[in-house]
Formats: C-alpha cells, structure tokens, sequence
C-alpha cells in the first residue's frame, strides 16, 4: 500500500511535469525574442554586405524559382477545375476567373511558397549555420571580430524577406496561366467573359494582401531557420534535429501566421 | 619574465550551478610561448574563450596588451579581436571557401587593400606555410588534416597577429602530422619573434608541450596550481603535476 509521502509525490509529478516545461517554453520564446532584437540591432550596422545578400537572393529565389512554377500552374489548373464544377450547378461558372485569382492571390501563393521556402531554404539555412557552429566555423568569425549573426544571419533574413513575394507573385501568376488554360481551352469558358470578370471582382487589394503576407512569412520563416541553426547542439544529430525543428517550426508558423494576418488585413485593406 | 601580455586576475566563471573558472591568477609573458595544461574539463576552453573577450567574467579581470577587455564596448572588443589569431583544433576552415579564399578572408574584411594585393598577400601567407601552389583552389573536404592547420594558421596570422591562441592544436593527429605542427608552432613564433608575438598554447598533450614551451601553466579544477618555465617545471614536486607528467 501507498504511503501518504508516496501518493503525494505521485500526484505533484505530472504538475512539477507541466511546470518545467512551461518554464522552458517562456525560456525559449524569451530566446526567440531576443534573436529578433539581436537581428534588429545589426541589420542596420555596417558593414553592409550587398555580395551576400544577393547570394541568398540567388539561392532562395532562382533555385526555387522552378518548384514555384511548378507548384503555381498546378494548382491554379485545380483550383480552376474545382471550383467550376461547383459553380456550374448554380450558373456562375463565368466566375472561376476571378475566384481562382483572388484565391491565389489573397492565400494560396503566399501560404504555399511560404511552405516550400520553409522546406528548401528554411532547412538549408538551419543545415549550413548549424554545421557552421559544430565545425568552430562561427568561432572562427567571432575570435576575428566578425559578429556571426550579422555576417550569417542578416543577408540571410533580408533575402527571404524581399524574395518571398517575388516569388508569391510569380507563384500567383503561374496559377492563374494554369486556371485560364483549364478554363477557356478545357471547360471552355468564353475567354472574353472570362478577362471581363477577372476585371470586375480582382483589385489591386487582393493582390497587395498577398504581397505583405508573403513578406511576413518570408521574415519569419529565415528568422526560424537562422535561428535553430545557431542553437544547434550535439555535432551532426543537433544538425538534423535542428534542420528538422527548422522546416517544422517555419511551416507551422506560416499557417498560424496567416490566420493573423487575413484578420487583420481585412479589416484594413 | 618579460613584460606581460595577458594578465588575468581573479577570475571566476560560473555556468549555473557549476564553477568552472575559481579565482584564476595568471601573468603570461609578451614574446614568448605559455601552454595551458590541463586534464579535460579543467576548464582550459574557457580561459582560452576569456582571453578573446568571448566570455564576460562573472568576477575578476582580464587584461590583455593593456587592454581591460571587461572595460571595452561590444564594438570596441570586436576590434581588438583583430590583435588575436586563433589556430583552431580542426582549423575551422570556412568549408565553402578554397584555401586562397579562407586566407583571403579577413584581409577583405578587415583591410582597404586593392583585390590583386590581398590576393598575392594571402598567397605568400599560404607559401610561407607550406602550402603549394597546387592546393590554393582546393576545398578544406578536400586537404589533409596538416594541410588544414597550414591554411588555418596562415588565415591566424595574416594579419599580423600580436597574440596566437592555438587551441589543442596536435589532438587527434597521428605523430608525423604532431611533429609538422609543433615545428609550425616554433618557427611562427621565432619569425614573428621581433614583433614580440605572443603565443598561448591550450593542450593536453604533455610531449608536445615539453618541447615547444617556455613557461607552462597547469589548471586543475578552475585554477593554475603550477606556472613555471619548462625547465622548472620538469622538475615540480606538485603530486598532481607530477603525475601527469609521468604518464
């Protein structure tokens, strides 16, 4: 039978449990928020490194430049088809037009970029500073007086923010190349009906909601990937758990993100 | 003993619950070479971190070439970093750079000189290493660990470092490749010898020691218990000393 101290100590086990790793989670974010100060103290200091800045413009934007593309036409072609089928059954498939545009525009190219940088940048960035931390690489930067978030982290961060709605916008009209060919050559909407409603319902709010978002997510998700990347512990094992934590972390941040954003900007767009 | 370059006094680090520098007094002569001994964990990489203004003391000072470093802005520090050249253990070459670039590095940093005369600077630095002319395009995947500590040492000292932290620089290679490093050692500080380069040695590697040492200085449990020049300290009775030199 259970003593007195036994059951005690049983029952404080999983409220001690929930405390530590209460304290942990405010740690971290207390980390996290400092991160974002430390970047914001450096970004504006020289020297400014325009070099590698537009390297990782070059990486973030070129090498995903084809993925986007391919990601963009086929889901513009979807969107196209699904939404035609449903608008048929009340006769207003002369809007798919419009509606796949708004919808690509307002959410599916900036969450969907987002996603993919987060997979292919986001998890790069995390690879190569947290190699760069267990190999001394960073050590190396610091003992010469090179402050390794400004040198590693800031050209990183500004590219995915610049980059990301440049590729949103490329990602948007891919898609609605794909949502026309599906909809005037395959389901045969009169293409004259289908400009004159695009022109009717898609403003320029549409797509700027997209733009600011895309810069929003490309902010947080570079800032993530840097920011495990400098965390990294434990050799090449904190490399891939860092990496992992990475992509997991960039691609929540960019759904919960989004729901924030699309609240607010609504009310002021 | 000469002037001093590094004088540390009182210094206490604590990580936590846990102290890993305890009221640590050391003087470390300018010119000379000093290794730090010590078994792993005694805390020699945080010494060697103080010394580079990496780590703020939670007591005690660290003053280098005059220079209290707990008296100096981030800036500040950042600058007087680029009186050190550090060697590191695996030379911590930047990977996606050549060798010529890794050299090439801090002279485009930290130098308004034209990019033909960097280039050429960074080249003599790679040749007064050892390194040949075949090896400048290499990768560091693709030199041998000596060749590795050639580049880092010749990115260390070009730019004229007045002190060279080497940090465990012949663990892990086999006896030829530690020959080469400690010869690399010895002529780097009687060429530079005339500038009064200091050089601080951190290692556990008691032969190597012996041989390229003027003073070493023993640390156990966060403090020098013994700092005496080679000779003497051949010759301590500290039964803590002694028995890691009779291994």
């Amino acid at each position: 039978m259970l003593d007195r101290v036994e059951i005690r100590q049983q029952l404080k086990a999983p409220i001690e449990h929930l405390g530590r790793s209460i304290i942990v989670n405010v740690k971290n974010f207390g980390h996290f928020f400092l991160y974002i100060l430390n970047f914001f103290y450096w970004f504006p200091r020289r020297p400014y490194r325009f070099k590698l800045l537009f390297e990782q413009m070059y990486f973030i934007g070129n090498k995903s430049i084809f993925i986007v593309c391919l990601t963009g036409s086929f889901s513009g072609m979807v969107m196209a088809y699904q939404t035609y089928f449903g608008f048929k059954l009340i006769s207003v498939d002369s809007l798919v037009g419009p509606v796949v545009a708004i919808t690509l525009a307002k959410e599916l190219a900036p969450v969907l970029t987002g996603l993919i940088v987060a997979g292919r940048a986001g998890a790069a960035m995390a690879a190569q500073i947290g190699t760069m931390k267990v190999t001394e690489q960073i050590d190396a930067l610091e003992v010469m007086g090179i402050n390794s978030h400004q040198y590693l982290a800031v050209p990183r961060i500004i590219a995915t923010t610049l980059v990301l709605p440049m590729l949103s916008t490329v990602f948007s009209l891919v898609g609605n190349i794909g949502s026309w060919v599906i909809g005037t050559k395959a389901l045969m909407i009169d293409e004259t009906l289908y400009f004159a409603k695009l022109g009717d319902f898609m403003f320029m709010e549409d797509i700027y909601q997209g733009i600011i978002k895309a810069f929003f997510f490309g902010f947080m998700i570079s800032l993530i990937g840097t920011y495990y990347g400098f965390n990294v512990t434990q050799g090449a094992e904190g490399v891939g758990k860092g990496t992992n934590l990475a992509v997991v972390w960039g691609m929540v941040t960019v759904l919960v993100l989004d729901f924030f954003l699309t609240s607010f900007l609504i009310k002021i767009l | 003993m000469s002037s001093c370059a590094i004088e540390i006094e009182n210094l206490v680090k604590r990580f936590g619950p846990h102290t890993i520098l305890d009221d640590l007094n050391v003087k470390i002569p300018q010119g000379k070479i000093t290794t730090i001994l010590g078994f792993s964990g005694a805390g020699k990489s945080t010494l060697l971190k103080h010394i580079l203004g990496l780590y703020t003391p939670d007591q005690g000072s660290v003053v280098v070439l005059g220079s209290d470093l707990g008296q100096l802005s981030e800036l500040e520090l950042r600058e007087f970093r680029q009186k050190f050249g550090m060697l590191f253990q695996y030379a911590a070459l930047f990977d996606s750079f050549t060798a010529e670039e890794n050299v090439f590095f801090p002279l485009q940093e930290f130098t308004k000189l034209g990019i033909e005369e960097i280039r050429q600077r960074a080249r003599n630095m790679l040749l007064t290493v050892g390194i040949t002319e075949d090896s400048f395009e290499k990768f560091p995947s693709q030199l041998s660990g000596g060749m590795r500590k050639r580049v880092g040492l010749a990115r260390a000292l070009v730019l004229g470092p007045d002190v060279m932290l080497y940090d465990e620089p012949t663990t892990g290679l086999d006896p030829i490749t530690t020959k080469m490093v400690n010869r690399l050692i010895l002529d780097t500080a009687e060429k530079y010898k005339d500038r009064l380069m200091t050089s601080v040695i951190i290692s556990h590697d008691i032969k190597a020691t012996l041989e390229i040492s003027d003073f070493i200085a023993f640390l156990d449990h966060g403090r020098i218990i013994e700092y005496l020049p080679v000779d003497q300290f051949k010759e301590t009775t500290n039964p803590l000393v002694r028995s890691f030199l009779d291994i």
